[in-house]
């Protein structure tokens, strides 16, 4: 074998069988705490007025959570096709960002996979995937594995809270709403190096806070995430080897 | 109503939009030849739009949840994931029904 290794700190990948388990067992947690995330989606969308057929069709094809929540908060009749459209695209602009970034390591995708699982990026599986090229090479079976299980997890929990409707009653009683904020708590510790993560992670907070305030959804997305980016250009210390 | 066209048509132009920010980034990617200072901002893209989408709710939705976020936080600097997520969700529901 000349394999010739790019880094000797780095670990070899393994079966594309074995890639795809370990993507599925890391997505796992992420996948559970979208459950309850997506049947008040489909309870919220039905209450809107979208059929079942209509909100299982969205979380196929769109597959973003955040952006089809803002959107059913903007849903009525008639559709305001244009703003419904300016808003997914301005929530989901933090994409071009994310796929800026892990672009670069799917150096073993080929391009019809890289492709195919980045239609279903989403911040975890990303989060994920951004972690994982910290310490091994990415490999398209880890990462497609992750997009597939939130993929289908989310149509046919979405498609569930549809079909249950009012059933599920407000959901901040169980405290679903919330899960959303705990799951990304948890990642971003998962991502922590130390003081160099503090100065965007703080930025980024309290930047996304204000503009969420002043001037309102969906605004603090880009503006927090800008902030936070920002602040960590101008506290990296050049001396330093980056990483 | 199963159907109606003009939802499905604003559920495809949703899709268009959507998935051409997530290829988007391909085409940046790569075109520059980073320096320490870039490198630390794009390290710092993961955390950042992370935090970003849950500021609102972390900082500006109420006392509630704010409280909720910092135990949370706590809990993620020695947890796992989904120990995690189940004390946040724990927290904010105590907090509700009992304050």
């Amino acid at each position: 074998m000349i394999e010739i290794t790019p880094k000797s700190d780095r670990a070899e990948p393994g079966t594309a069988r074995s890639e795809a388990m370990a993507g599925f067992r890391d997505i796992l947690p992420a996948a559970i705490a979208a459950m309850p995330i997506g049947l008040v989606f489909g309870a919220l969308a039905t209450a809107k007025g979208l059929s079942v057929a209509e909100v299982w069709l969205m979380s196929f094809l769109v597959c973003a959570g955040g952006a089809q929540f803002a959107a059913i908060e903007l849903w009525g009749y008639p559709v305001p096709v244009a703003a419904l459209i300016a808003s997914t695209l301005l929530i989901n602009s933090r994409h071009v960002l994310m796929s800026a970034s892990l672009g670069p390591k799917t150096g073993a995708f080929r391009p019809w996979q890289r492709f195919l699982t980045l239609f279903v990026m989403s911040d975890e599986n990303w989060a994920f995937a951004e972690r994982r090229a910290t310490t091994r090479r990415l490999m398209p079976a880890y990462f497609g594995a992750m997009g597939a299980t939130l993929w289908i997890n989310w149509q046919v929990f979405s498609t569930l809270g549809a079909v249950g409707g009012t059933f599920l009653g407000d959901p901040r009683a169980i405290g679903a709403d919330f899960a959303f904020t705990a799951l990304f708590i948890g990642i971003v510790a998962g991502m922590w190096r130390g003081p160099a993560t503090a100065a965007p992670v703080l930025a980024s907070a309290a930047v996304g806070a204000l503009t969420y305030r002043l001037v309102g959804t969906p605004w603090h997305v880009l503006a927090g995430a800008l902030a936070g980016i920002a602040a960590a250009a101008a506290t990296a210390r050049p001396k330093e080897q980056a990483r | 109503m199963i159907l109606d066209p003009t939802t499905v048509a604003t559920i495809v132009g949703m899709a268009i939009v959507t998935y051409l920010t997530r290829i988007g980034g391909l085409a940046l990617a790569g075109r520059f030849d980073l320096g320490p200072r870039a490198q630390a901002a794009l390290d710092a893209i993961p955390p950042a739009v992370l935090v970003a989408v849950i500021a609102p709710s972390m900082l500006a939705t109420g006392w509630r949840e704010t409280v909720a976020s910092a135990i949370t936080v706590l809990a993620a600097a020695r947890l796992p994931l989904l120990a995690t997520i189940l004390i946040g969700v724990l927290a904010i529901v105590a907090l509700r029904h009992l304050m």
